[in-house]
């Protein structure tokens, strides 16, 4: 069989620390190559490798078996790779068009044929099967048209091995399924696919290969037709992970949060959460599942005083708290793990350990009469790193430069600890490896065991049927159904999150 | 530990290699235009530190730009562009000479009334561009660029016909308004020097304890890093951001005071910008927008101000070619992102 990329025992170290040691990846032609490895296991880097972004310190690269020295990316494009970026590279205020001759312009005379360059996306996304208005601006269409632009510019440039990276962190169920069907399309178009993931579902789903790499170490490849999803996921941690999360019965007691009759509007004014109603009890995870944007982040903005609403009430404990500010709402119990942590859970440059007294500063010990007290401040950070295993090299580093998850399990040390009754956690598992998802799982179970309410936001379908007690649909805006997960379907479940109704979703799966 | 040293390292180094690099353009300058370079900065030299006036001079001179450094470095910690420093620094000169003439108070009531009167203007000028800043979104950028205008004519106005009729200087301060002293004069060969520079030096270590050690400081990193965060942990950041201003603002119009209290003693009207204001940004700049980079920054700013007054006497050098040189250690500063490179692939090659 011929491989069209070897990389052989590559090294890379960046000052001293050894990013990728002895790694060893082969592409075959026409296979979809899965690069699995937990979040700072050194994927990204060996692929930088590849597409010109690194030089390594040792090992080999061969394109179709000649050897090849790619110093940067350009380079790598005329060797026909491309690659497909986690965070797209696209101008928001140019045309799809624009975007994909961006940098290889067709000009005549000195002006860009546009008319010409539409003719050949076109009749490019018609070859692969992707989708797109080339008229249109990237800023008005969806993520998951934005990837197929992100698909079309390499393939415009002639790629023929793709690296995707991260490419489904992004999408919705809905999308992640169309993404699988043009990779097969470019598969059967001769294009030959890295694909760099931690979901495992994906990767038996998709992938002909897969290779391992764990703290920077290649620990083998296997074909995907002979393993299973525990035995991948043991290679990328080294150690048995348990997918099932263990639980006991919940012994839900008295009404938490009740929400009643919540209208919120979005930024442009478009009312997205529309007469919602629900309610959670001591010692229960009630799961809201549903297809992104359906109002789920307005809710949460509204319910934790980031958002105004329009109407409606939110109680906690009988206590009126709608349109509240936001510390009025944290200091009634409430603890809030934010969708976007860069955004709204962290201080990227601070102090990690400023940043797990970012609610309460202002309190004693942390501060007196207005005095910050860094000793206090920073005990408490050293205990909650400890507790909730945030590995960083010390309480001083920056925020910013911890991984995504470790980042996760501050914030979710720093809401856990001060001891809520109602826990919000919107998407906390999101761009997490299966280590760190099943961390953080298990906090929200055991602050249900507590005693305390969680209400858990999620677009993957998994984490909702795995770790909630009950689960409330989100449709428009209205929470239209809640059901038992044990009586439930992964089936009844996307057929609810589309708007059928109760009855409907139930006959349909019992055909 | 050692990358945070050699961090720290760094932010030393890269201002000093702007103001070496500076120095080296001027030198190419002058041996262009004709001029003797060696000379010409034993002039500096002499101009700034020759003689015990000289030493005086300096230091009364970056006084105001400490205080106007601090304005723009405080705003600029919290995520504000306070361009306006050069408008609340003239409304702050202009408040301490109006209570310094128009009363007549002993020196213990006259003396900080007068400066609390600058720094309340100063205050309030910033207030009006935070307030719009954090109501209505309005950029603080163009609202203070044109607050700079508002503040120059309206004081000119108000000197002549408000505090003079139609004459064009508000008269001295009275005796116990006065910053200035005659002990510091006399041990300094009767320069100007007076003792606003403790007031600028307590400013410095004012911002530093009001960022770094307090909660409200804490507010307003968090506020300049990241609002959206601020806003998550309950923080209320259209507060921080007009207060922000306003201390900035105050920070302006104590510089004033300086010059009104200390070096004129008067008000005059000005047919344009003072510049102190503008070059509380290099300052700023120059320093890293830290209250310590502040201080030494405007240090600096002095000793070429004022070393050159000696250039065109003692070398023939003319003036306009040290502003040239000032702006050229100001514009290596603004690319020190060109220096830090080059740092980099230094430290890099040494690992090696």
């Amino acid at each position: 069989m011929e491989y069209v990329i070897e990389m052989l025992n590559i090294r890379k170290e960046f000052n001293g620390f050894v990013a990728n040691d002895n790694i060893t990846l082969q592409l075959k032609k026409g296979e979809i190559h899965a690069l699995l490895g937990e979040n700072g296991a050194g994927k990204s880097t060996l692929m930088n490798v590849l597409f010109g972004l690194y030089q390594p310190e040792q090992g080999e690269i061969r394109v179709k078996g000649k050897p090849v020295n790619i110093s940067n990316p350009n380079i790598a494009n005329d060797l026909g790779i491309g690659m497909v970026h986690q965070h797209f590279m696209l101008v928001d205020t140019f045309t799809v068009t624009e975007n994909i001759i961006l940098g290889r312009e067709i000009t005549s005379a000195g002006k860009i044929d546009i008319k010409k360059a539409e003719q050949q996306v076109r009749e490019i996304s018609e070859r692969y099967g992707l989708s797109v208005d080339p008229q249109a601006k990237i800023s008005d269409i969806s993520v998951g048209m934005q990837q197929r632009v992100e698909i079309l510019k390499t393939l415009y440039r002639g790629a023929e091995i793709l690296i995707f990276d991260e490419p489904t962190a992004v999408l919705t169920p809905q999308e992640i399924k169309e993404l699988i069907q043009i990779m097969k399309t470019l598969i059967k178009e001769g294009k030959s696919i890295i694909l760099i993931t931690h979901k495992l579902k994906e990767i038996m789903e998709v992938s002909d290969r897969c290779t391992v790499i764990r703290k920077g170490k290649g620990i083998g490849t296997v074909t995907v037709s002979e393993t299973n999803p525990n035995e991948l996921a043991s290679l990328m941690v080294g150690r048995e992970v348990v997918f099932k999360t263990d639980k006991k019965e919940a012994t839900p007691k008295q009404e938490v949060l009740e929400i009643k009759d919540l209208v919120v509007k979005d930024t442009r004014g478009v009312t997205v959460v529309n007469g919602l109603n629900l309610s959670v009890r001591a010692g229960e995870i009630v799961g809201i599942a549903g297809v992104d944007g359906n109002g789920q982040s307005e809710f949460i903005e509204a319910i934790t005083g980031l958002r105004k609403a329009d109407s409606g009430s939110v109680k906690l404990y009988g206590k009126e708290l709608i349109n509240h500010t936001p510390r009025q709402i944290t200091e009634s119990g409430v603890g809030h793990i934010p969708q976007d942590r860069h955004k709204h859970g962290l201080v990227l440059n601070f102090p990690i350990g400023e940043n797990m007294v970012l609610q309460t500063y202002n309190k004693k010990p942390f501060s007196k009469n207005g005095i910050l007290n860094f000793g206090e401040i920073y005990k408490k950070a050293k205990t909650l790193i400890s507790e909730f295993d945030v590995r960083t090299p010390s309480e001083y580093t920056l925020a910013r430069a911890l991984s995504g998850g470790n980042q996760q399990k501050a914030i979710i040390g720093r809401e856990v600890d001060r001891n809520p009754d109602l826990l919000i956690a919107a998407q906390p598992t999101r761009g997490l490896d299966v280590g760190a998802i099943e961390f953080i799982h298990k906090r929200l179970i055991e602050q249900r065991d507590n005693g305390k309410g969680v209400l858990l936001v999620s677009f993957e379908l998994d984490e909702i049927m795995n770790v909630s007690d009950r689960i409330a649909v989100i449709y428009e805006g209205k929470i239209v159904a809640v059901v038992n997960p044990k009586e439930t379907t992964e089936q009844e479940l996307g057929l609810l999150m589309a708007g059928s109704n109760r009855k409907e979703a139930g006959e349909a799966t019992n055909v | 530990m050692k990358q945070q040293m050699s961090k720290r390292l760094k932010s030393i180094l890269t201002p000093i290699i702007a103001v070496l690099l500076g120095i080296i353009v001027g030198t190419i300058i002058m041996l262009f235009s004709g001029y003797n370079p060696v000379a010409a900065y034993t002039a500096l030299w002499n101009g700034a530190f020759g003689e015990i006036y000289y030493i005086g001079e300096v230091i009364r001179q970056f006084t105001p730009y400490i205080l106007a450094g601090l304005a723009v470095a405080f705003a600029f910690r919290v995520g504000l562009f306070n361009i306006g420093v050069e408008g609340q620094f003239l409304v702050g000169w202009l408040a301490a000479v109006w209570v310094g003439v128009a009363f007549d108070l002993p020196r213990v009531i006259h003396l900080p009334l007068a400066i609390l009167a600058a720094i309340a203007a100063g205050a309030l000028w910033a207030f009006i561009p935070g307030l719009l800043k954090a109501r209505f979104r309005v950029h603080e950028v163009i609202v203070t660029i044109m607050m700079n205008y508002v503040a120059l004519h309206v004081s000119n106005y108000l000197i002549r016909n408000v505090i003079t009729d139609h004459g064009d200087n508000s008269g001295p301060i009275h005796k116990s308004a006065t910053l200035r002293s005659g002990f510091l004069e006399s041990i300094t060969d009767y320069s100007r020097l007076h003792w606003g520079i403790l007031l600028a030096i307590i400013s410095c270590f004012i911002m530093w304890f009001l960022l770094e050690r307090t909660t409200r400081g804490f507010e307003l990193r968090s506020v300049g890093f990241n609002q959206h965060a601020a806003q998550y942990a309950g923080m209320n950041v259209n507060k921080n951001i007009i207060l922000s201003m306003v201390i900035s603002g105050a920070f302006a119009g104590l510089a004033g005071a300086m010059e009104g209290l200390g070096t004129f003693e008067y008000a005059a009207v000005k047919g344009g910008f003072s510049g102190v204001g503008f070059d509380g940004i290099a300052v700023a700049l120059l320093g890293g927008n830290t209250a310590l980079g502040v201080f030494f920054s405007a240090i600096l700013f002095g000793v070429l101000k004022v070393g050159a007054l000696n250039m065109p006497l003692e070398a023939g050098v003319p003036n306009e070619l040290v502003d040239i040189i000032i702006a050229l250690i100001v514009f290596f500063v603004a690319s020190s992102y060109i220096i830090r490179v080059f740092l980099d692939r230094f430290s890099k090659k040494e690992v090696k």
